[in-house]
């Protein structure tokens, strides 16, 4: 009986970014161990729909296939997650996949993420080593603290918890989650607290850290397991005290 | 000028909720508790405070500004999330509905009970037990004025919960649960008074 098992898919599809939305349905044969990139290329494979009317192949982004990027996140039945981790096994029938509508759709189920690297940008996640002489060794980072920094540093840009935010929206100009939780990772580290405050006053702007409403999604949606409400409310108190100091002035630099 | 306001703003409106609103809240539900102890404690009550020195500055800068400043832009911040408890139903999702919900319920009810007291005793009305037992007498409003303070207390008491997160009181996951519990505690208790002060009037 297995050999005639059939794995159904509901696909939101959409030509361009600019045109209407709509569904379409594909049946296959069931493989053991299929995920749902594999079902997408097995689609890719015979553009066939259920009705059997010939179709264009699927358009979706992947790139490591072992969650580690984030280019496959999309919407599988109802929550933002990577297509290469969700296994057709554990999934409830037809699954149904529909691009992250919080970014620009380009095709199918392709999204454009590049809000979030622009966001990384505004809030200057990095670390500025560059000099005209050698600036020698920067200080040390405690053992504790870079196992505790590494957990913040597995956000793979995966927009997820963008998806899940309801504040995250074309109404709302907020960054999310993903960039801030960044700037306390950067804040966190020993060369990279140098420029602290450069990094505070940036999520102190418009759209940023004090857009965040509290529905603590992101943390429950995360699927790196980052503590992104620790992260905001840690920047909140860190904020807090940057504008008493940008207020009443500092006897720290 | 406007451009780096909003953090300012926010913060501003996370303060203002507690500090006064929050805390005239608290007062004003336990100084009306004295219905329960008859008419003329009440009346006493209402008009010791009705006749504080400077009353009108202290009702404006105390009360009337910061409800207004925290209305409108509360208004702002509800109408621009976009609610997603249906699919994502976790417990804070669902207390961010209801801060929204709960805030709009509570500015149509304030509205309406000021019009009813403040305004109505500018133009001359009594405000004393028999106005609130009058008022009360009809189902429809006592209804009112429950799901009202009982929306009110639900807003103060998650707010006091996101204001603690807000200013960065409360950081790690844990002194966020313990916060959860704390403000349960405050709305519970807040409604037994609310509450009993309403029953007192019928």
């Amino acid at each position: 009986m297995s050999e005639n098992k059939t794995v159904k898919f509901i696909v939101t599809r959409q030509d361009s970014p600019d045109s209407a939305p709509y569904e379409e349905e594909f049946e296959l044969a069931y493989r053991p161990n299929m995920n749902v990139i594999s079902a997408l290329m097995e689609i890719r494979r015979n553009p066939v729909n259920t009705k059997g009317q010939a179709t264009t192949p699927i358009t979706w982004d992947s790139n490591c296939l072992e969650e580690v990027c984030g280019a496959c996140s999309m919407v599988i039945n109802g929550k933002p997650r990577q297509s290469c981790s969700a296994l057709v096994d554990q999934l409830e029938q037809p699954i149904r996949l529909e691009p992250m509508r919080t970014f620009p759709v380009v095709r199918d189920l392709q999204v454009d993420r590049s809000r979030m690297f622009d966001a990384l940008k505004k809030v200057k996640a990095w670390i500025p080593i560059d000099g005209t002489y050698d600036l020698g060794p920067g200080p040390r980072m405690p053992e504790k603290k870079r196992q505790w920094a590494y957990e913040l540093s597995k956000c793979m840009t995966c927009g997820v918890c963008l998806e899940a935010c309801p504040n995250v929206n074309s109404n709302s100009n907020f960054i999310g989650p993903q960039p801030l939780s960044q700037v306390r990772l950067f804040n966190a580290h020993p060369t990279g607290a140098m420029n602290k405050a450069e990094r505070l006053e940036a999520i102190m702007g418009d759209g940023g850290l004090a857009n965040c409403g509290n529905s603590q999604n992101c943390v429950q949606s995360c699927p790196k397991g980052i503590p992104l409400t620790t992260s905001i409310a840690a920047l909140n108190r860190d904020t807090t005290f940057q504008a008493f100091r940008n207020f009443f002035g500092s006897d720290q630099v | 000028m406007a451009g780096n306001r909003e953090f300012l703003n926010r913060r501003l409106h996370s303060l203002l909720g507690v500090i006064p609103i929050g805390l005239f809240l608290v007062q004003h539900l336990v100084v009306n508790n004295f219905a329960t102890r008859g008419p003329e404690a009440f009346n006493n009550a209402a008009n010791f405070m009705g006749n504080l020195p400077f009353r009108i500055v202290l009702e404006t800068v105390i009360i009337y500004l910061p409800i207004l400043f925290h209305a409108i832009y509360g208004l702002y911040i509800a109408f621009t999330a976009k609610n997603n408890a249906g699919k994502y139903g976790y417990f804070r999702n669902w207390m961010f509905l209801l801060q929204r919900v709960s805030g709009v319920i509570t500015l149509i009810f304030i509205t309406w009970h000021v019009w009813e007291t403040r305004v109505a005793a500018a133009f001359g009305a009594h405000v004393n037990y028999d106005m609130m037992a009058d008022i009360l007498s009809s189902p429809f409003m006592f209804g009112f004025y429950v799901v009202g303070i009982i929306s009110t207390i639900f807003h103060f008491a998650n707010g006091l919960w996101s204001f603690l997160v807000s200013w960065g009181i409360t950081v790690s996951p844990r002194s966020q649960v313990i916060s959860t519990y704390f403000t349960i505690g405050v709305f519970i208790i807040l409604s037994i008074v609310g509450i009993s002060t309403l029953l007192a009037f019928v």
